[in-house]
C-alpha cells in the first residue's frame, strides 16, 4: 500500500480516527508520519491532514507558492476575497478547493445541465476513441483495407467537429 | 427603450397572477455563468471587463426574449435609478455598486433581467408572480441555452458551471420564493419554521436577500447548495418545502381567527387606522402595516379589488421609488416619510373600512392547486 502523502513510498503507519461519528483512515510511510507529527497525538488532527492532506497548513506557510498561470491569481488572493480569479483556477487550486466544496455542497460532482456544445465534443471524443482502437486492432491483424476505411472515418469525424 | 418607460409600469411579477399568490409573492430563478477564457469580473482589469461586457451585452440584446428591452451601462445610471432597480429586484445591491464595465439588460415586462459583470460575467434571472418555480426555471433555462450558442461558458464535466465563488459552482442556480407569512409571525412560530428550513439545507432571508432584515413579514426561501444535485431536483426539494410552509401559514391564520379573533381584528383595524391617518411614516413601519392590510384582503375583510393597489404600495413606498417622481434632487428622510404617508393616505382612502363580519379563512393549499 502506498503512502497517501508522498504517493511514492510504502505505507507502514495506518491511522484511524473517528470525528463527528465519521471514520477517517489514512496510510502513511515512516518519513511522512514523522513529518506530519503523527507520533504526537495531542498536536495532531487527522481531519486536518485529510483536508487536502495538510493543504490548509501549506496555504498559511507559503501563501504565494501556487499561482494560476492563466490569470496570475494566488492562494493568498483567494484567502483575501473568497473568490477565484478565472475558470482555470479551479484546476490550479483543485487540492485546496475540493475539500471546501465537499463541506459546502450536497455532492462533489455536477449532475445538472451540460452545455449542448460540450455534449457534442464529448460524443465526438468517444467516437474517435472507439474508431482509433478499432484501427489499432486492424493494423495489428494486418487488415489494411479495413484500417484505411477506419482512418477515413476518423478524419471525417474530426472535420465534422471543426465545422 | 428608455428608463422612464420601463419604470412607468410595474413589473409583471407584481401585477400578474400565479398559483398560491396570496402567500407566495414571487418565484425567482437566477443562473450564474462565466466566459471560459476571461478572468472573473472581480479579478479582471478594466479593459478586460469592458471587452466581456460588449461581447455579452451584444449576445443578450440579440435574444428573441429581449426583442423589446431596456439595456444600459451602469455608469449611465444615477444612484437613484440603480436603487429603483434594486427595489424591484431587477438588479442586486452588489450590482448597483458597480460602474464602468458593468451593464444590465431586461425585457419590457421585467420578468427577465441579465446583470453583466456582477460577481460573475452573467447573472441572469427570471421572476414571476406566485409559486411557479418550474415555469420560471424553464424560462431562464431557455435563455441560457440560446446564449450558449454564441458564448462559450466556463464548464467542467466534473464541477459543472464554474463561478467566481465556489459556493455557486455546479448548476450556478439560485432558486427562491418570496413568502408573505404574517400568520406565522403573529403566532410566534416563524423562528421555528426558519430553523427547520435551515436544517434541511435551504436558506431563509429578508426582503432583499443575504444579510437583510425581514420587513413586512416577507421572507425569501432559497436553495443553499448548487453542486451534487440537478436543477430539477433542487427545485423539487424547494417546492415541497414551500408547500409545507404555505400549509403552516394557512393553519396559523385559521388558528388566529379561531382562538385570537380579537387580537387579529384589532391588528387589522389598527393597521388601517394608522395608514389612513399618518402624516409621517418610515419605510419599515409602512411595510409592516401594509402586510397586515394584505392579510386582511386574504381574509376577505377588505374587498379583493384592492389587492393590486395595496401590493403596489409595497414597492412604491420604498425610498428610491418615492423620490423618482418627485422633482427634488435629494430628499431628507423627514421629507420622504411625509411623502410616503401622503401616498398611502391617498390610496387607502379608496379602501373601505375593515368589515370584520366578512372574515373568512382561505381554503388549504392542496385544494387551491387543483
Amino acid at each position: 500500500m502506498q503512502c497517501d502523502v508522498c504517493q511514492t513510498k510504502e505505507a507502514s503507519v495506518f491511522l484511524t480516527q473517528i470525528v463527528d461519528g465519521k471514520m477517517q483512515k489514512v496510510n502513511l510511510c515512516e518519513a511522512c508520519s514523522k513529518e506530519k507529527g503523527v507520533n504526537d497525538p495531542t498536536g495532531f488532527a487527522l481531519a486536518d491532514l485529510l483536508l487536502g492532506l495538510g493543504a490548509s497548513q501549506e496555504i498559511e506557510k507559503s501563501p504565494a507558492a501556487i499561482k494560476c498561470p492563466v490569470c496570475g491569481f494566488t492562494q493568498a488572493d483567494f484567502k483575501k476575497t473568497g473568490r477565484l480569479g478565472c475558470s482555470h483556477c479551479y484546476t490550479v487550486f483543485a487540492d485546496g478547493i475540493s475539500p471546501m466544496l465537499k463541506n459546502m455542497h450536497k455532492g462533489t460532482g455536477h449532475t445538472g445541465k451540460t452545455p449542448a456544445a460540450f455534449l457534442k465534443i464529448r460524443e465526438h471524443d468517444e467516437k474517435i476513441k472507439t474508431l482509433q482502437s478499432n484501427l489499432n486492432k486492424a493494423i495489428e491483424a494486418e487488415e489494411f483495407e479495413l484500417a484505411a476505411s477506419l482512418r477515413d472515418q476518423i478524419r471525417q469525424v474530426e472535420t465534422d467537429l471543426a465545422s | 427603450m428608455k428608463f422612464s418607460r420601463i419604470i412607468a409600469s410595474s413589473g409583471e411579477w407584481l401585477s400578474g397572477d400565479g398559483p398560491n399568490r396570496q402567500i407566495v409573492v414571487s418565484s425567482r430563478v437566477r443562473l450564474a455563468r462565466n466566459l471560459r477564457d476571461q478572468p472573473f469580473p472581480g479579478w479582471a482589469k478594466k479593459s478586460e471587463r469592458l471587452e466581456v461586457m460588449n461581447l455579452v451585452k451584444q449576445a443578450v440584446e440579440h435574444l428573441p426574449e429581449m426583442a423589446e428591452s431596456y439595456s444600459e451601462n451602469l455608469e449611465a445610471l444615477s444612484p437613484l435609478e440603480k436603487q429603483v432597480l434594486v427595489e424591484r429586484h431587477l438588479i442586486s445591491r452588489e450590482h448597483a455598486a458597480k460602474g464602468v464595465g458593468s451593464a444590465v439588460v431586461m425585457n419590457a415586462p421585467q420578468s427577465l433581467s441579465v446583470m453583466i459583470n456582477e460577481e460573475d460575467h452573467l447573472r441572469m434571472q427570471a421572476i414571476r408572480c406566485g409559486l411557479q418555480l418550474d415555469n420560471v426555471f424553464k424560462m431562464i433555462d431557455r435563455v441560457d441555452s440560446e446564449l450558449e450558442e454564441s458564448l462559450e461558458f466556463a464548464y467542467s464535466s466534473e464541477l459543472g458551471y464554474l463561478t467566481a465563488c465556489p459556493s455557486n459552482v455546479g448548476t450556478g442556480m439560485r432558486a427562491s420564493a418570496m413568502l408573505h407569512l404574517p400568520g406565522l409571525v403573529m403566532s410566534d412560530q416563524i423562528n421555528k419554521i426558519i430553523n427547520s428550513v435551515n436544517k434541511i439545507g435551504l436558506a431563509v432571508r429578508g426582503l432583499h436577500g443575504e444579510g437583510t432584515e425581514a420587513m413586512g413579514n416577507l421572507f425569501q426561501v432559497s436553495n443553499q447548495t448548487t453542486l451534487g444535485e440537478a436543477e430539477e431536483e433542487i427545485i423539487g426539494r424547494l417546492n415541497r418545502v414551500i408547500e409545507q410552509v404555505i400549509e403552516h401559514e394557512q393553519n396559523a391564520r385559521a388558528l388566529l381567527a379561531q382562538r385570537k379573533a380579537i387580537t387579529l381584528h384589532d391588528q387589522i383595524g389598527r393597521a388601517y387606522g394608522l395608514l389612513c391617518h399618518s402624516y409621517s411614516i418610515s419605510s419599515k413601519e409602512a411595510l409592516n402595516l401594509l402586510s397586515i392590510i394584505k392579510l386582511g384582503i386574504d381574509l376577505a375583510v377588505f374587498p379583493d379589488a384592492h389587492r393590486f393597489p395595496v401590493d403596489e404600495l409595497f414597492i412604491e413606498t420604498q425610498p428610491a421609488h418615492l423620490q423618482k417622481d418627485a422633482q427634488v434632487v435629494k430628499m431628507s428622510s423627514e421629507e420622504r416619510d411625509a411623502l410616503r404617508a401622503s401616498i398611502i393616505r391617498a390610496k387607502l382612502s379608496q379602501v373601505p373600512q375593515p368589515d370584520i363580519a366578512r372574515l373568512r379563512i382561505a381554503t388549504p393549499a392542496t385544494t387551491e392547486n387543483q
